[in-house]
């Protein structure tokens, strides 16, 4: 399992990542070394075997859809790196 | 009050004791903890952030209320009124920031308390501060930390383990008489190991997640570092239970540990599977496990061998499904509402390149690599493969434990690492969790404590595994080991 640079450049782009060339390098190398390892469990025989979608006993517990008080604004942008007419401020979106 | 004092060194429920009766205060028993924080912080490097002043202001009003109630005699205190903790900056405490590790939240304060920290709190507990992490807990050594690396406070030289190393060392180096940790994948269990202290990583959805920064989320649980497993239970059992604010919290009675029930392991059924014993496991560590579980035998259990077959798939299960889990929760952290903000021209780029400033080199490689499993046309490969190989996993304990009531395993394959040791080889450290992970897959609970040392005097851990929700049994197993044996009363030179 080997990798290519285009293939961990479209990973980045997906994950939302600016890599270095130096990154990429490194972790084609070694994603490809994990996955190369990671490959063993196209051995295990899975037919007729469901996927985990939890460990616990099947439960489903549901809360009443009542609304709470959320969280005042002011508290929620005190950690906003910038803001602006009590809203998060980024850069334009549209030209 | 000074740390010759010797308070540092005592233990919760000595500490308790002693509060309760008036023999000591809150704040002479605070000011201990701290005064030997001052003096070993510096080398160890278990804390990021600490809450000294908050601690004392909390101290003097748990002794205040003391006071207040013993005029009125009839008026119950809460269970762990004055009780120093450190909490693992990976859980959140209010007006506190919390950094996971992580320079993405160096400014962070999170407007909320985790559920088990608030439990602690409304149980009367002092915060001295939050511990060292690895970055977002992706990690076995808190190498990966962005405030430095957690020194063992057994050897200087070698990693605390991760990624609750932080926690582990300030338990171990008589800090804290307790600290929170989080454990994804063996992260409470093994830096207890590594340290020579005692960790309890829960049954997944026995302790409210609420508040702790998510990793894996189908893995995540949050646990407790203690010097015994009679100390850990008491507060496991204050933080367990339903939460509203946590769907995956079982509306379960949360079992009482009663550590009275047994003075002998008779009747209890012992498993060692054999998957556990393999090649590369250092000798010291195979033999300080064999000879605690004769030791458990000699208690009165009965030792069977027993075969989890699938435990050869754990590791490659694990590392595809936990940075599957943590590529998305990681996406939160795009520097619009918090966290760090990288200068851009472009929403894109406000995006890509605050990532970059903000994530280490491990945490980048996860949720590549997670991101990569989730893909379109490697997904079934993949992904879909891990959980139904993962369902094999689960289905080896489900088997086992209709025949045993215990599994015994060491912690990990080694005792602490060098540190550097493995930096440049993330799959040499993942094998650091070989022996771990399966109970987060499982869901199952694990408990580690100290069962030797080894020639270079780094302590040997072993894992106690049960069945969802029996962490009872655990927490009794362990406690009758302790009261025949001193182990886990040994104290690093360094802090003694």
């Amino acid at each position: 399992m080997t990798l290519t640079l285009a293939e961990v450049e479209h990973i980045a782009q997906l994950a939302r990542l600016e890599l270095t060339p130096e990154e990429k390098e490194r972790f084609r190398r070694q994603l490809s070394d994990i996955l190369e390892y990671a490959a063993r469990l196209q051995q295990v025989d899975t037919s007729g075997i469901p996927p985990t979608s939890s460990v616990l006993p099947a439960h489903s517990r549901l809360r009443d859809d009542e609304p709470l008080p959320p969280l005042p604004r002011e508290v929620v942008l005190a950690n906003a790196p910038q803001q602006r007419d009590n809203q998060f401020q980024v850069p334009p979106v549209l030209e | 009050m000074s740390a010759s004092s010797g308070l540092h060194t005592w233990g919760v429920r000595q500490a308790l004791e002693a509060l309760e009766s008036g023999q000591i205060s809150s704040e002479e028993l605070t000011r201990a903890c701290l005064a030997q924080i001052q003096r070993l912080e510096g080398e160890v490097n278990a804390f990021i952030t600490l809450t000294g002043e908050q601690a004392l202001q909390q101290a003097r009003a748990a002794d205040q209320r003391r006071a207040a109630a013993r005029r009125h005699p009839d008026e119950a205190l809460p269970a762990l009124l004055g009780l120093p903790l450190a909490i693992k900056d990976l859980l959140t405490l209010a007006g506190v920031r919390c950094t996971c590790g992580s320079r993405i939240l160096e400014n962070f304060v999170p407007p909320f308390t985790a559920t088990a920290v608030q439990r602690l709190l409304d149980a009367g507990v002092v915060v001295l501060g939050k511990t060292n992490t690895d970055e977002f807990a992706m990690g076995s050594s808190t190498e990966t930390s962005a405030y430095g690396q957690t020194r063992n406070p057994w050897d200087l030289q070698r990693v605390a383990g991760g990624s609750s190393g932080g926690s582990a060392a300030a338990v171990a180096a008589r800090m804290a008489p307790a600290a929170l940790g989080t454990d994804t994948g063996g992260s409470v269990r093994q830096p207890a190991a590594y340290c020579g202290v005692t960790g309890i990583k829960p049954t997944y959805g026995r302790v409210s997640r609420y508040g702790l920064v998510a990793f894996g989320s189908s893995l995540d649980t949050a646990g407790v570092l203690a010097r015994s497993a009679a100390d850990a239970a008491l507060l496991f059992a204050l933080m367990a239970g339903c939460d509203p604010r946590d769907a995956t919290t079982l509306d379960l009675p949360v079992t009482p540990i009663d550590l009275h029930a047994r003075t002998s392991l008779a009747g209890l059924r012992i498993g060692v599977p054999r998957e556990y014993f393999i090649a590369g496991i250092q000798p010291e560590v195979e033999q300080a496990v064999r000879a605690a579980i004769q030791v458990l035998a000699e208690l009165g259990a009965s030792i069977r061998e027993i075969r989890l077959p699938h435990t050869e798939y754990a590791l490659p299960v694990y590392y595809l499904i936990a940075p599957a889990e943590a590529s998305a929760n990681l996406a939160r952290y795009d520097g619009v509402r918090y966290g760090l903000r990288a200068p851009a021209g472009t929403l894109e780029e406000l995006f890509t390149r605050s990532r970059a400033a903000g994530f280490g080199a491990e945490v980048k490689r996860r949720i590549m690599l997670g991101s990569y499993a989730l893909s379109a046309g490697y997904y079934d490969a993949y992904y879909a493969q891990a959980q139904k190989v993962r369902t094999l996993i689960r289905r080896d304990f489900e088997q086992a434990f209709e025949t045993v009531d215990l599994i015994a395993t060491p912690v990990a394959p080694s005792t602490a690492f060098r540190a550097g040791e493995h930096s440049d080889d993330p799959l040499a450290m993942y094998l650091e969790d070989v022996f771990t992970l399966p109970t987060n897959l499982a869901g199952v609970p694990g408990l580690a404590f100290p069962v030797g040392f080894d020639p270079a005097g780094m302590p040997v851990g072993m894992q106690l595994m049960g069945a969802h929700f029996r962490e009872d049994l655990l927490f009794q197993a362990a406690h009758v080991y302790q009261q025949n044996s001193n182990w886990h009363r040994r104290t690093p030179p360094l802090a003694a």
